[in-house]
């Protein structure tokens, strides 16, 4: 019986849980959105749209993911635009060279640690706040993809290279299946591990996870590196996807990975945000986009729209939270 | 007292608290509490940590709304919606935490949000500047009142927030905690202000743990124990010892309860260290297994950077550690755990506690290694390791899964403990163990010090409370301006043989 009393504790404290109800929230806005536009556009529902919508905010959850553990730790990564530009374009350079299309992966993906890494030292060993330092790494990567490139597309992939973005397995997009897979090691990564744990504490009081034994200085330039790999391996599906590394791609990618982390209830202070909740911000702005093609929306229009929708969802959690 | 009783008897109260009630999740913090202010009066409200003082007065403040419950002020019923329409009744509180803009002058911070306007509606500097200089002569402050907020010290800061009080015509003045910052000069001088207002007829709540300054300044004392009122008392016809049996609710016995432990090897050895400010100059000493080594001296000493610099919190100039006799290469926190070392810092909010993370979180930090598997969290091992702590040490906490910001101070304390008990350090560093926390509390942490000692572990504590120096040390080492100044190789001396060291 005491046991019991317990349990319904546990429950209702689960409840107060911030991060939790925060989920519940946006999944809500998400189903909302979903009835809406499947009502409005019933065309929203044919199995093509769902499954091609779905590829389309692979990309932007894979990067969202990486850039969230940033934002955990109380900073910010504007860098993983250019990151996802020069992942796509190093993958097709080397390839383009006869390089095989595994090595060629991996190394794109080392290009985006290696980012990562320097805007971790910048920000731990120089002190400079993340977002200076990030925004200079924004325009350094960008200027390094326009050097390689002379500035023009590049072109030639090999056919198995496509099989990333643009195949399907079992019926559903291949991104689809790396996003999943991207989520589901991070969501076992920060609530399982003692790294992830770790991070956590540093977002919450980076003073007192130190004094309690962890070297917050490597962690914090661990997170910048993680975000640093997804945001190039989310370059890479959608090189794949388009068929073509462009040294312009990623151009204001960042805000779209920021906005489904802040969507899905992440706060910007550090310490509280969930990786369903990412998963969740990037499809509805995923829906969102598709719902503006659907419903015919002049082109002009869809960017004020999505400015639109991030406010009202970020404030619809924040009217949540205010209640004392 | 005649003059007391003339003014108090015929004169119905100011405040007025009838059954207030308060909850949070999984607490009743307030329950049914009747609370009454008179004019003019000097009142003191003293409880434990935890009994329901600051959510009492923060529900007069505006800062919370009671679940139930009624308030008068002056005879007329008042809601209190926020912290406005509580200035604007005329109640001021000022926390203990100071709520000061440092980057605005005196007469700016002052007038904050009600700046004066002139008709083109910008700043009116003359008239801000005017009705500043009669505010800061009201509190008899002789500052410019164009000094910026952050070259004033604690105590002017205070009286600039009772000017400020004044300013809006306050008639109830609450003070958290007014003096726990404070040299003696300034509690004085603060002690004359509170004079002059109760001669001008405002009442001030004054919150304090300090017994001798309550007798020294208050006409009643209101005692709270566990969400309750549980007594109101005159002043002059109470004892210290009749105040501390309300609010803990049984007779205290011996404060210090130190049991003699078996001294075995050399722990800890640190040779000349200095830091690299140059503050800290030529510090060496030792200390053994089963020792409890009082660190004291006055404020500034350096004793708590001492203390960060041996467990790699901050670095070093030069300076050797050696850990049971084996020279250590502290550089970081990292190495000062590898080395069995733990760190209870002095400010547990903002250098020891996870706030937003729960007890659970909170208490398993420092030993993760201890309950994992390889990378992963063991949470069976986990919960198990978290729940004999919060068992042992007697954590009050509906639940492992709660948030450490809804524990009381005391009980903060004691996760911030089991935090590095759960690592079984063979030498743990205490900085002020036991500031802000209430007596029950206090001497729990002492028994635990007591324990850990006799169990092997060597124990450093810097006190700036001379009693716990002298209660719970075996040899105490006295620091003064970076230096080690002295030791002594017992603990048979008294606060003034301490204090003669620590002062010159």
């Amino acid at each position: 019986m005491n046991k019991q009393r317990k349990n319904r504790t546990d429950l209702s404290l689960w409840y107060k849980n911030s991060a939790a109800a925060s989920t519940l929230t946006i999944l809500l806005i998400l189903i909302i959105m979903s009835t809406a536009l499947a009502i409005a556009a019933p065309a929203f529902l044919r199995p093509n749209n769902l499954l091609n919508t779905a590829r389309n905010f692979s990309a932007i959850a894979v990067a969202g993911i990486g850039v969230s553990v940033v934002i955990l730790t109380g900073n910010i990564d504007i860098s993983v635009g250019s990151v996802y530009g020069l992942a796509g374009v190093t993958v097709a350079l080397l390839m383009k060279s006869g390089m095989g299309v595994v090595p060629a992966v991996l190394l794109g993906m080392a290009v985006g640690a290696l980012c990562g890494m320097v805007n971790g030292m910048l920000v731990v060993y120089f002190r400079l706040p993340s977002y200076i330092a990030t925004l200079g790494m924004m325009q350094i990567v960008r200027g390094v993809c326009y050097i390689l490139t002379r500035g023009y597309p590049v072109s030639g992939m090999a056919d198995s290279f496509k099989w990333i973005g643009q195949e399907q397995m079992l019926g559903v997009p291949v991104p689809v299946y790396f996003m999943l897979l991207f989520a589901l090691v991070f969501a076992v990564f920060r609530n399982r591990t003692k790294t992830g744990r770790r991070i956590f504490a540093m977002g919450g009081n980076e003073e007192a996870t130190r004094i309690s034994g962890v070297n917050t200085r490597r962690l914090k330039i661990l997170c910048f590196v993680l975000a640093g790999v997804c945001a190039a391996f989310a370059g890479i599906i959608n090189a794949s996807k388009v068929g073509v590394a462009q040294p312009t791609a990623g151009n204001g990618f960042e805000m779209d990975a920021i906005a489904s982390v802040i969507i899905g209830g992440s706060s910007m202070a550090g310490g509280v945000g969930t990786v369903v909740g990412t998963l969740i911000g990037s499809a509805i702005m995923g829906v969102l986009r598709n719902a503006l093609v659907l419903l015919s929306v002049e082109s002009y229009w869809q960017t004020l729209v999505m400015g639109v929708v991030i406010i009202f969802a970020v404030t619809i959690d924040q009217l949540r939270k205010a209640r004392r | 007292m005649q003059e007391r009783e003339k003014q108090r008897a015929p004169s119905a109260p100011l405040l007025e608290m009838r059954g207030v009630s308060k909850s949070f999740p999984g607490v009743k913090a307030l329950d049914q509490v009747d609370f009454t202010v008179y004019p003019g009066e000097v009142l003191a409200l003293v409880g434990e940590n935890g009994a329901g003082k600051s959510t009492l007065m923060k529900i007069l403040s505006g800062v919370y709304t009671m679940d139930e419950g009624e308030i008068y002020f002056e005879g007329q019923p008042l809601t209190i919606t926020g912290p406005l329409a509580s200035q604007r009744a005329g109640i001021s509180i000022i926390y203990q935490e100071l709520n000061v803009l440092n980057n605005l002058n005196i007469a700016e911070n002052l007038f904050v949000g009600r700046e004066k306007l002139g008709k083109n509606g910008l700043v009116d500097r003359q008239r801000t500047h005017q009705e500043a200089r009669a505010l800061l002569d009201e509190v008899k402050l002789p500052l410019d009142t164009r000094t910026l907020m952050s070259h004033l010290s604690t105590a002017q800061k205070q009286m600039v927030e009772v000017a400020r009080a004044l300013s809006f015509n306050a008639r109830l003045i609450i003070m958290d905690e007014p003096t726990s910052s404070l040299t003696d000069t300034e509690t004085q001088t603060l002690f004359d202000i509170i004079r002059r207002l109760k001669a001008k007829g405002v009442a001030v709540v004054f919150i304090s743990h300090r017994m001798a300054e309550i007798f020294q300044i208050t006409d009643r004392v209101s005692v709270m124990r566990d969400g309750q009122m549980i007594s109101s008392f005159d002043t002059q016809n109470v004892t210290e010892a009749q105040i501390i049996s309300a609010m803990v609710g049984r007779e205290v016995d011996n404060l210090y309860d130190k049991q003699e432990a078996q001294v075995g090897e050399v722990a800890l050895e640190v040779k000349n260290l200095s830091s690299r400010d140059g503050y800290l100059k030529d510090i060496s000493f030792t200390v053994r297994a089963g020792e409890i080594v009082g660190f004291a001296g006055l404020v500034g000493a350096g004793r708590s950077e001492v203390m960060r610099a041996v467990f790699g919190i901050d670095q070093r100039q030069t300076g050797e550690i050696y850990v049971r006799g084996e020279k250590a290469d502290i550089r970081g926190t990292t190495d000062a755990l590898r080395c069995g070392m733990g760190f209870v810092p002095e400010d547990r909010k903002e250098q020891a506690l996870i706030l937003d993370m729960t007890v659970k979180k909170n208490m398993s930090l420092a030993a993760l290694d201890r309950v994992s598997n390889g990378w992963f969290i063991d949470t069976p091992r986990e919960n198990a390791l978290v729940n004999l702590f919060v068992e042992l040490l007697r954590v009050k906490t509906p639940s492992v899964e709660q948030k450490v910001k809804n524990l009381s101070g005391g009980n903060q304390q004691k996760v911030v403990i089991a935090k590095w008990m759960a690592n079984q350090p063979s030498i743990l560093i205490l900085d002020e163990p036991t500031r802000g926390i209430d007596v029950g509390a206090k001497k729990e942490i002492h028994k635990l010090m007591s324990q850990l000692a006799s169990q092997g572990v060597a124990i450093i504590m810097i006190s700036s409370e001379l009693p716990e120096i002298i209660g719970m040390s075996d040899r105490i080492i006295v620091m003064h301006e970076g230096r080690i100044k002295g030791e002594f190789p017992h603990r048979n001396v008294t606060q003034e043989e301490i204090l003669q060291m620590a002062v010159s």
